[in-house]
């Protein structure tokens, strides 16, 4: 025996024996596996990297084509909605308008899908050693944050000099709206990303809902037309509450309210800073609830990818 | 400072009763669930047990060997210890940091550099950011890569993939190391390399898990082995005896568990050793063409044996058998009487012509009806120098003679 193994013994010897799998139930095991990812935040940190290197790896344009993805949907909107269907006609600024819908729109839409793919990605990880695997719907976040990031500056150039600058507290809006897409987005992807071990189905059902809740938010169209409908087919008004209660719906008026200037206090529903308080925090219970659910499914993950 | 041992060398991994069942699905869309909904859903599942009470402790600084048939849940075994799968019944409980070496490269992404990906992959081992870049230069040499570190990995051959790799694991100083049949990696200079990066660990008293099918891997590395049969452990003891069960159970012969004072006690007569000597006796590793060596036995009597016999084989690592013979075969006859208590066989082979590469030697005691008590696969080896004049397993002079027109 050498030295250095008498050192390992002796340093071993004063560890305590840990469970391999300990257990991860209950509050406590929340807080466990939040500790765990904290443990885990460069490896997060570089998976984030890995995943926005990677994607325009070898394209000439590269970074540019997280611009020109929104830039030609904001073009059609703009165009068909707008002009030729006459939706612009009721707002004004209505570039700025559907481009701020968008860019916080994208940011639920590429955490949800990256999210839910993430596990099956990353089969080759998953399979080879442990980390908390909840990283790898985090680390599709992370990259949605990237592009995020790239069209908020658009965004801001955009709102400078096509529409009214966005230079009054209102700006502060924007906290909350991607603190709710930050919730319900990780959320969502981390229940659907462990669903879809299983099934992969759900992958393309994502998919299909995420046009569908693109559809039901004021992006295209203003929160006040759907009041419009409610009142001119004699709809009862929970109808209305029920559309604004939805998250992302508030995350979008809260994005208006903070870059479209030309926003009156009538396109918005009353209370909007309480009703996204209230949204935050059942977001949070949503996203404990999907962890538990999360920690249930990932035991067999290695077996089953 | 020289610390004083510990009075015992603590366990590094207790295994308490461990079981895990798989559920086996045949319906895999959405659709086909759907389909068999509720009750009739339970025929499509089956269940399946992988492990089944496996419950032993693995002392620090060993090298342990699991053993099986495919199926026989080692794999899984592997993976409950890694912390990848979570056992259904029973725990392990583990102390000290370990790294896998399972799947190699698994976590590479082919877009990214060398370096990148050696960052991205020790953080996965559970290094971090300060720790790679002090062992990255020393990462980088140990792969033999070079230059291409900031090539993207999917220009890199497959070996230059699973050099990278290993480079990676060896260097996030594990106390624990879990091997899953990746140790013949690269060529032959990068494999001697690997070996001898194995034994540092095992000098350094870190822990080996192997998991392996290759008896010559698990002598040549383990000290110990468990054999596992159907999800159960059918024995655990030296590796020696257990690469002997575990051959057993791959031919059949074997259907219950056994132990290891039984496997000991079995026979009347067993081989105790093998080694491969030189012509004045001294035991050797490298043999070179023309040399006289000598292959002792040493046979362990229980009973007294009036007749008995040996012979041994000589193997490429591939299995192919290159020389074989025994006393019958040379002399017609048996070895003499032999009392209880070892016995000692000496074959020489004179001017050995073989190839350059490794062999290995195989020894089968036999009684006197010529049926075989005991075999030794394995048990020992050596190695020819390889040569550039010439290939294959046969050395022999060669020449080119001059062209002569016709």
């Amino acid at each position: 025996m050498n030295e250095s193994a008498v050192v390992r013994f002796n340093r071993l010897a004063e560890q305590p024996l840990g469970s391999v799998t300990p257990t991860r139930a209950g509050f406590r095991g929340f807080v466990r596996t939040a500790q765990d990812i904290w443990r885990h935040r460069q490896l997060l940190g570089l998976l984030v990297r890995r995943d926005v290197k990677a994607r325009y790896k070898d394209s000439v344009l590269g970074m540019l084509w997280t611009l020109i993805n929104p830039l030609v949907q904001l073009g059609v909107y703009y165009l068909v909605m707008g002009q030729i269907l006459g939706a612009a006609r009721g707002i004004t600024d209505f570039a700025v308008y559907i481009f701020a819908g968008l860019t916080i729109y994208g940011l639920f839409a590429e955490t949800l899908s990256g999210a839910t793919g993430s596990i099956v990605a990353n089969a080759g990880l998953v399979k080879k050693v442990y980390v908390p695997r909840e990283i790898f719907p985090l680390a599709a976040a992370g990259s949605a944050v990237f592009t995020f990031g790239v069209q908020l500056l658009v965004l801001l150039v955009a709102s400078f000099t096509l529409g009214k600058p966005p230079l009054s507290v209102e700006i502060l809006y924007f906290f909350p709206s991607v603190a709710l897409i930050a919730v319900y987005g990780l959320a969502f992807g981390i229940l659907l990303s462990a669903m879809n071990v299983y099934l992969r189905d759900v992958q393309y059902l994502t998919q299909v809902l995420l046009m569908l809740a693109m559809w039901a938010s004021p992006i295209v169209y203003a929160w006040t037309m759907v009041g419009d409908v409610v009142n001119r087919f004699h709809l009862p008004t929970w109808l209305l509450e029920v559309y604004t209660a939805s998250p992302l719906t508030l995350a979008v008026l809260g994005f208006h309210r903070a870059f479209w200037g030309a926003g009156q206090p009538a396109d918005f529903p009353p209370d909007l800073l309480m009703r996204m308080g209230v949204a935050i925090l059942i977001g949070f219970v949503l996203l404990y609830v999907c962890q538990r659910a999360f920690a249930r499914l990932q035991g067999n993950f290695a077996q089953e990818l | 400072m020289v610390e004083a041992p510990p009075t015992d060398i603590p366990d590094v991994i207790v295994i308490d009763n461990v079981s895990k069942t798989f559920a086996l699905r045949k319906d895999n869309s959405l659709k086909e669930r759907l389909v068999t909904f509720g009750r009739r859903g339970r025929q499509f599942k089956e269940e399946f047990q992988s492990l089944v009470d496996v419950t032993f402790s693995i002392p620090a600084g060993s090298s342990i060997a699991l053993m099986g048939p495919n199926g026989s849940g080692k794999s899984t075994l592997l993976k409950v210890i890694g912390g990848i799968i979570e056992p259904s019944q029973g725990e392990v409980q583990r102390r000290g940091r370990l790294a896998a070496l399972l799947e190699l490269g698994a976590g590479f992404h082919p877009d990214l550099s060398g370096r990148d990906n050696v960052y991205l992959n020790a953080a996965i081992l559970g290094l971090t950011r300060e720790e790679t870049e002090e062992r990255f230069d020393s990462i980088v040499a140990f792969s033999e890569i070079g230059d291409f570190i900031d090539t993207q990995v999917k220009f890199y051959s497959s070996g230059m993939y699973v050099r990278l790799a290993f480079a990676v694991a060896v260097h996030t100083d594990p106390d624990i190391l879990l091997v899953d049949e990746v140790l013949a990696v690269g060529d032959e200079a990068f494999q001697r390399k690997c070996m001898d990066k194995i034994r540092e660990f095992q000098r350094e008293g870190r822990t080996i898990v192997l998991v392996s099918h290759s008896a010559a891997q698990v002598m040549d590395i383990c000290d110990s082995g468990v054999v596992l049969r159907h999800g159960e452990v059918a024995f655990i003891g030296s590796a020696a005896e257990a690469t002997k069960v575990h051959r057993e159970i791959m031919e059949g012969k074997r259907l219950t568990r056994v132990d290891a004072e039984e496997v000991a006690a079995r026979s009347e007569m067993s081989i105790g050793a093998l080694r491969v000597l030189n012509s004045v006796g001294e035991e050797v590793q490298d043999v070179n063409p023309g040399d006289d060596i000598q292959i002792e036995i040493t046979v362990r009597h229980e009973v007294p044996h009036r007749h008995w016999g040996t012979t041994f084989s000589i193997d490429t690592p591939s299995g192919q058998q290159v020389f074989g013979t025994g006393v019958r075969r040379l002399t017609g006859d048996l070895h003499g009487p032999a009392g209880v208590g070892e016995t000692v066989i000496r074959y020489r082979l004179n001017d050995v012509a073989f190839g350059g590469g490794q062999y290995f030697v195989n020894a089968l005691a036999a009684d006197a009806n010529g049926v075989s008590v005991d075999t030794l696969w394995q048990g020992a080896r050596f190695y020819v120098p390889m040569s550039e004049q010439r290939t294959g397993t046969v050395h022999t002079e060669a020449e080119v003679l001059e062209a002569t027109p016709r």
